[in-house]
This record gives structure tokens, C-alpha cells and sequence, in this order.
């Protein structure tokens, strides 16, 4: 070691938007790091002028800013291998970064790091067919997977909502889900075997060719590690066949708590839904006026409930499900009559977060999950935050597996707005969290939920997270600032006490 | 003994104890699976008293037990409300806890359609080396707060902390099951096998003894009678024996003295050329075989059949077991295990010799 520990200064506690705050890199270290750099990559791989520095100081969640230092674009894994150990060696942070669709700022810049765009890794390498799998660069579009193996009846099958665009490198390092989790599971059901490599450069493989290997599992535990334990350079994806057959039913309903007896009964009557989403008024409303999906706007909520698998289940399961919408109390239920009417219903649910991002200058997605029977107390309890706040909230519901996605609208440019937004939508995830759930499903910590942590977890559960963190990246470079909060941190949030300064695994670092 | 107790306090004692001597735990549960992995020394710990069904609510589709749970009375209170551990867990013994299950990791004949233990394990409470009661992951299907330490314990044979509770998802029973035989030569199995997987046929298990190519189907009445028709063969009638047979081992093909090998292969590999009777299991992927072949050359076919074996039962418990690490994944283990367990207290030389 010996080196200085150089720390990101990204995420201060009272973060607003962020622009370039002061960075603590020498300018003489700064060109040494240039010019090393350039030594390892193709002249054209290396960022590091302002204007071609900004298209990468922010992922999908755009509150949050910050230029990098430099911008690596390496499309070899020995050129990545390379800037890793050139920044390992003079203490330079490393922040990976796909198509930089995530939601919680898990791709912001470090402005005294390199960035490291993963973009150019997006060749498809092998379809094995037989074996219903396919070897992918991690830059891979998460749809171009399932488009490049479609002539085979077979397809990818998490569906994140940006998946038009969403690399799968991303989506492993967030365990990205989609409307079909509650069938078909999350980014970390559906992967076999990934490669990636240390901070130092040695080059892991995890997971295999078969369905299980030797050792810890720690396939999984990459999975959604939001770039802070390695670099993935390669990943294998299980391929399914694509159902005989999908159906979807719409159903509206005059009361929330309705439509969420009904989500409950669906599934206890043994039927698993391809996908089980609910919208509420707001949010029906806006997809409504966008779209024209044929959504009633006058009702309170509404479910889609898509049923997938071989043709005689479908059409059984249907009929099952229109007598329990109709026991529920629904006011209304469609199946749909054809394919494009099928994809009209769901073009309406897909395009609710921009379609709510119509109704105001800013919107704010949040991500908690809950178990289902406290779907109507959390959305009543909403509904009360929302008014105490005067900041409506429209509300996107994967009901099947209980995550909720309320969407709080604002505008950045009304002083106090966002200060207010993130609070409400702190309270928001405290919520999540006191009823037994998360305050992510889906998006990952990032930066935005990076004090929720400090709820979710005890000091001494955050304290194992970051002894885990160090037999990866002793030295803290990757991703820093992200995902797992420092105990210091949760101390000035005040939401958690480390008892008498005590604090667990002393000689650690803290990141 | 009571269906209900909490020990965890007993529990983290021990692990304190254990940690401030040095001296290691030997965890074990029912001990149905104790035969499995290396041989180890150490104080006995056991879970066994901590036992009993924290929450269970089917509509939410997660059950929370103790790791001394019973499997048996796990399955019996989800068979109440038509629910099922959709893994399939091999008891391998009547004693068989759910603690046991997780740390083993091993999954039966559903395994290569629905997923394995580790794809329904929600959240766990643990026992780190430091004698910490921790809980990780949730009660929930979706959650990506913090690192998956959850299902990092799964499979990791009690090396890295002393489980405590587990919540894992259940899945409704299908309707229907039925059994379908067909006559076939290794290699057809396997083809066929593999090219039913590409359909989306209701498949809930697939395995060939040798002799016949065994399919169940699940689902809607209707879905199954339609599968039939596609893929023919007859009617098994004692089909529920057939399938428990299978993964308690009670199957005729296990008996005899030679060791047990476990062969995880690509599915659609064709048949290795290992001598030694062969069961193929999960459609192609999980191979048994029952032979006196050395370790080396099992080791070194699986490997280049593009999988890995390992010795289940019998031979010898001090040398190979698990397939070896490469040296960089080794000695990440190894900086994992130091994590979770400084003092090397927890089961250590149970996986590999250094860990």
C-alpha cells in the first residue's frame, strides 16, 4: 500500500445537484495518468477534454452530476486490464459504466477518477443453442440478446424497462428485474457464468458451462454489486423458449385496496403470472393521454394480468383470472382481443414513467419493494406524505412481486423542490422498509438511497458488507461512494449509533 | 423435542466462545448430510434446537424458518395451502433440516426448470465469525439493497457463518403431474433431452437410468394432455415413487459400495467417457456415477466435458472432493472466508483444505 488514499467526493451528505465540485488531483498527476494511459490505449479510447468529458457526468438519474477526471473507452480486455492496474497502482478510483440507464446514480462519475465505458464491448461472442445459452460482451444490449436468438424460438428473459438500450453488463452489476420477475426471476436467475476482472488485473471467472460450480456461489454475489467488487468482461445468459403463447387482461377497479385483494387472490389460487402490474389514477391517467391504451381513466386503479406458457394453460388460467377480477370487485376487465391490442395495453404501463414525466418539469423515480398485503396501507400512507409535502405522487406497481415505483413529481428550477422530493422520497423508502421491506427492488443503491442504507442495515451488517468489499478492492477504488455507506456516514445521518465509538473491524478502511 | 424454540443466544455463545479459543465448530443440523463434503474436526455445534416457522404467509409466496426446522415439517405446512419448496430439497435422511439444505445447496429433479436452492433464498440471519447476529437479503421477491451475503451462503457447507433463519420463496403445487417413459440409448436421451428444453413444453424433470428416458410434465390438466400428445411415451403409474426415489437415492442404481460421483456437465454434452455406471438427471446437466475410477482422471473428463465433479459419497473423505480453484479464485475464497470468519472457526477444511 502506502499509497494516499484518494477518496471520491461525490455524495456529501447534503447533496443537491452536483457540477465539478474542486477536485484534489495535482494537474501533474492528472497528465502522468494521461500519459500512461495512452501508452495502453488506441488514441481515440482516451477522454479527457471537457466537452468530450460532459456526455458522461451522469447515468439515468440526471439529479446527480459530476465530470470525470478522464474517460477510457478500451475494447480489449487487455486494455481494460491495463487502466485498472494503471489506476490501482497511483490510487485512482474506477467507475464502470454500460449504457448509463441506471436509475440511482450508480454510474456517477468520480471527478479525481477514470471512467471506464464498458460500451465498446458489444459483440454477442456465442450462441450455443443446444445448451440454451448465450456468451455476451457485458456492453450487449439487453435486447439485442433476445433479437439475435429469436430465429431459434428462444429469448433472454429479464426485461427492464430500458432494455431497448440497457447494456447486460449493467444489468448484472444492478441485478436489473422487469415485468416478468415473478416468473422468470431477476438478472441473477438468468446468468450462468461471468468474467470479470480485480482491481489489480487478474482475471476471474465465476459460475461455468454447467448449471452449478465448485466453490462459493459467488456468481450471485457479483450479481447487483453495482460495480464496487470487479469489472465484468464477460458474461453467459440462459436462454428460454419462447412461450407457445401470452395473454394479457386489464381490469379496473374503484378502489385501491380492491385491485390489491385481487393481486392476493391470483396468486393464492396457484396461478403465476407472467407479469401483474398495477397503475393508479395518476398514472393511468397520464399513460392514458400519452398512449391512448384504452385505459379507463375514470378508475381509482387498474391490473394487467399477462399470462404466458403453452396454449391450453393460457386459456384456462385466463378464464380463472376473470372470475377473480370479477370476485374482486372490478369494475370493468378485458382480455385482449388481438396481438396488437396485447401490446397496446402494455405500451401504456411502459410508458408511464414518461408519460407521468408529462404532467410536471421533474419527475422522481423510487424503488422500495413491500410484501403485497400492506399494498394498500403503504399507498393510503403515500397518499398522506404526498399532500403533507403538496408534491403529487403517481404510483407504478409491479404488484405480482411486490415493488413499488412511486413516482414523485417536481420542478428542479422551484428553489426547495428537490430538497423537498428527496425527503418525501426518503420517507417514502423508510416506509418500504418498516412495513418488512427494501428500499431498492430493482434500481440498486447508487448514491440516491445511499442513506437508507443506514435504515435497512445494523452498523455491524454494513461492517461485514465493507470486510467483503476488502477481499475484492482493498484499497476501495472501485465505484467509491456507492452502494454500502461508511458507518461515519450513517452516524451523521442520525439514524443509527455506533455504540460507545465502537466500531467493528477497526483496522479496516472505511469507503 | 418442541416444534418451536429459539436458541440463537446459546448459539452466538458458542460462536463467541469458539472464537476467543480458536478452537473450530463442526455445524451440523439433522446430520442427514454430514457424510458430505471433507472431513472436519471441531466442537460440535448444532442447530438442531433452533428450530421452528417464523412467518409463513402463502398469499405472499415466502415462508421464514428456523435452520433447525425439519424439512419435513416445512413441506408439510406448505402442502396445507397447496405450496411447495419448488427446489426439490434432498433430505438424504429423515433428520433433514432446512439449515442443512441451504448450506449444502443441493436441489432435486425440478432443479434445471425452476431453478436451484440458491434462486429461491430471499434473505437469511447468520452468525458471523465474530460471534455478530446479521441479517441479509429479506422477506421480499425483489431486492438488490446491499451485497447478495445471502445467497452467498448457500452451498458454502457452513464456512462462512452459522445460519440462523432463511426465507425463501415457495411456489404454488401444479395441478397436475404425470410421468411419461420412453426406451432410449444413452446419447438419444440425451439429444432429446435437450431439444424438449428448446420447446416450451411444461417440463418439471427429466432423467435417464440407463435404461428408460423419464419426463414429468406439470401444470393445467389441459397443458399436460397436450405435451403428451407431443412427445409420447407411456404412462409411469408409480411416478411420485420414481421421482423420490431419485433424489433420496433409494434408487436401485445407487446401491453397492463404489463411489458416488456427482458430474455437472453442459446438458447437451454426450456421454463421458468415464467407466462406471451412469444416471443422467436435470435433463443432461447433473450426472451421477457410481465408479472406482481415480479422482484425476473423473476431475480431469468432467473438466473437459466443459463441468466439474465431485465426490458425493463414499472414497476417500480427506483427499478430492470439489473440483480445485483456479489459484486467483482460490485465494479469493480465501480473502471471503477471513471476512466472514477471521478466526477460521466455522467448518474449516469442510470445502477445501485451506478455507
Amino acid at each position: 500500500m502506502g499509497a494516499i488514499m484518494i477518496y471520491c467526493p461525490n455524495s456529501p451528505p447534503g447533496k443537491t445537484i452536483m457540477k465539478t465540485p474542486v477536485t484534489n488531483v495535482q494537474p501533474r498527476n492528472r497528465r502522468e495518468l494521461i500519459a500512461a494511459l495512452q501508452r495502453v490505449l488506441p488514441s481515440q479510447a482516451l477522454l479527457s477534454e471537457t466537452e468530450d468529458l460532459r456526455p458522461y457526468e451522469c447515468d439515468g438519474l440526471s439529479a446527480y452530476c459530476e465530470l470525470p477526471m478522464l474517460v477510457a473507452l478500451p475494447d480489449t480486455v487487455e486494455q481494460v486490464r491495463a487502466v485498472l492496474v494503471a489506476c490501482h497502482e497511483r490510487g485512482v478510483p474506477v467507475v464502470a459504466r454500460g449504457a448509463g440507464t441506471g436509475l440511482s446514480g450508480g454510474a456517477l462519475p468520480c471527478s479525481n477518477g477514470v471512467l471506464l465505458s464498458l460500451a465498446k464491448f458489444n459483440r454477442i461472442l456465442e450462441i450455443d443453442a443446444a445448451n440454451r445459452t448465450a456468451r455476451v460482451q457485458p456492453g450487449v444490449r439487453n435486447l439485442a440478446i433476445s433479437q439475435a436468438v429469436a430465429h431459434l424460438g428462444l429469448y433472454y428473459a429479464p426485461d427492464p424497462s430500458s432494455q431497448i438500450a440497457c447494456s447486460i453488463g449493467g444489468n448484472v452489476a444492478e441485478n436489473a428485474g422487469g415485468v416478468h420477475c415473478l416468473k422468470y426471476g431477476l438478472t441473477v436467475h438468468n446468468i450462468q457464468m461471468l468474467s470479470f476482472l480485480t482491481i489489480e488485473g487478474e482475471l476471474i471467472t465465476v459460475g461455468g458451462a454447467a448449471l452449478d460450480a465448485p466453490g462459493y456461489d459467488l456468481l450471485a454475489f457479483m450479481t447487483g454489486s453495482e460495480g464496487l467488487l470487479g469489472v465484468i468482461v464477460e458474461i453467459t445468459v440462459k436462454l428460454l423458449p419462447q412461450p407457445e403463447r401470452a395473454q394479457v387482461v386489464l381490469a379496473a377497479f374503484d378502489d385501491v385496496e380492491k385491485a390489491g385483494a385481487a393481486v392476493a387472490a391470483i396468486i393464492g389460487a396457484g396461478i403465476v403470472p407472467a407479469g401483474l402490474e398495477m397503475m393508479d389514477n395518476l398514472a393511468i391517467r397520464a399513460a392514458e393521454q400519452f398512449v391512448h391504451a384504452g385505459y379507463p381513466v375514470d378508475a381509482e386503479a387498474i391490473l394487467l394480468c399477462e399470462l404466458d406458457g403453452v396454449n391450453e394453460e393460457v386459456s384456462e388460467q385466463i378464464l380463472q383470472v376473470r372470475e377473480i377480477f370479477q370476485q374482486c370487485g372490478a369494475t370493468e376487465s378485458h382480455t385482449a382481443r388481438d396481438e396488437r391490442e396485447r401490446a397496446l395495453f402494455w405500451a401504456g404501463r411502459k410508458a408511464a414513467f414518461p408519460a407521468v414525466g408529462r404532467l410536471a418539469p421533474d419527475y422522481y423515480c423510487m424503488d422500495g419493494t413491500i410484501p403485497r398485503k400492506h399494498l394498500a396501507r403503504v399507498l393510503r400512507r403515500i397518499g398522506e406524505m404526498s399532500a403533507e409535502a403538496g408534491l403529487a405522487v403517481a404510483n407504478v406497481f409491479h404488484a405480482g412481486d411486490g415493488n413499488l415505483h412511486p413516482l414523485i413529481l417536481y420542478d428542479a428550477n422551484k428553489p426547495g423542490d428537490l430538497e423537498r422530493t428527496e425527503r418525501l422520497g426518503a420517507k417514502i423508502l423508510e416506509l418500504c422498509v418498516a412495513v418488512g421491506g427494501t428500499i431498492t427492488g430493482e434500481h440498486g443503491v447508487g448514491v440516491e438511497k445511499i442513506n437508507q442504507m443506514c435504515i435497512q442495515f445494523s452498523a455491524s451488517a454494513l461492517a461485514q458488507f465493507h470486510a467483503l468489499k476488502h477481499a475484492f478492492d482493498p484499497r476501495g477504488l472501485l465505484n467509491p461512494g456507492k452502494a454500502v455507506p461508511t458507518l461515519q456516514r450513517c452516524a451523521e445521518y442520525g439514524a443509527m449509533h455506533v455504540h460507545g465509538g465502537k466500531v467493528l473491524f477497526p483496522d479496516l478502511e472505511r469507503f | 423435542m418442541t416444534d418451536t424454540n429459539d436458541s440463537a443466544d446459546q448459539l452466538r455463545e458458542q460462536v463467541r466462545v469458539a472464537a476467543h479459543s480458536g478452537v473450530p465448530l463442526q455445524i451440523s443440523g439433522g446430520g442427514s448430510k454430514s457424510f458430505y463434503g471433507r472431513a472436519t474436526v471441531g466442537t460440535p455445534l448444532s442447530t438442531i434446537a433452533h428450530r421452528g416457522i417464523v412467518t409463513y404467509d402463502p398469499g405472499e409466496l415466502v415462508i421464514t424458518a428456523r435452520a433447525g426446522t425439519p424439512l419435513t415439517q416445512i413441506e408439510a405446512a406448505l402442502a396445507e395451502k397447496n405450496q411447495m419448496l419448488a427446489f426439490e430439497p434432498p433430505y438424504l435422511g429423515e433428520s433433514a433440516t432446512l439449515g442443512g439444505a441451504i448450506a449444502t445447496g443441493l436441489s432435486g429433479p425440478r432443479r434445471p426448470y425452476v431453478g436451484a436452492a440458491r434462486d429461491f433464498v430471499l434473505g437469511v440471519k447468520l452468525i458471523n465469525g465474530q460471534a455478530e447476529i446479521l441479517s441479509f437479503g429479506g422477506q421480499v421477491m425483489k431486492n438488490v439493497a446491499g451485497y447478495d451475503v445471502a445467497r452467498l451462503m448457500v452451498g458454502a457447507l457452513g464456512t462462512l457463518g452459522v445460519l440462523l433463519e432463511i426465507s425463501l420463496k415457495v411456489l404454488p403445487r401444479p395441478a397436475t403431474e404425470l410421468t411419461l417413459v420412453q426406451h432410449r440409448t444413452p446419447n438419444e436421451a440425451i439429444e432429446v433431452m435437450n431439444i424438449w428444453a428448446r420447446r416450451p413444453l411444461p417440463l418439471s424433470a427429466c432423467c435417464y437410468d440407463g435404461d428408460g428416458l423419464y419426463v414429468r410434465l406439470c401444470g393445467a390438466d389441459s397443458a399436460v394432455r397436450a405435451a403428451h400428445d407431443k412427445i409420447g411415451g407411456e404412462i409411469l403409474t408409480n411416478a411420485q415413487n420414481f421421482w423420490h426415489a431419485l433424489r433420496e437415492q433409494f434408487h436401485a442404481f445407487f446401491d453397492g459400495p463404489l463411489p458416488l460421483w456427482r458430474v455437472a456437465v453442459p446438458p447437451a454434452r454426450p456421454s463421458l467417457r468415464i467407466p462406471g455406471k451412469w444416471l443422467i438427471d436435470w435433463g443432461g446437466a447433473q450426472r451421477w456415477l457410481k465408479s472406482d475410477t481415480d479422482a484425476a482422471t473423473i476431475c480431469r473428463t468432467a473438466a473437459e466435458g466443459g463441468g466439474h465433479a465431485t465426490l458425493f459419497r463414499g472414497g476417500d473423505r480427506g483427499g478430492y472432493i470439489f473440483h480445485p480453484l483456479a489459484p486467483g479464485l482460490l485465494a479469493l475464497h480465501q480473502r471471503i472466508k477471513n471476512a466472514m470468519d477471521p478466526q477460521h472457526i466455522f467448518n474449516p477444511g469442510k470445502m477445501y483444505p485451506n478455507l
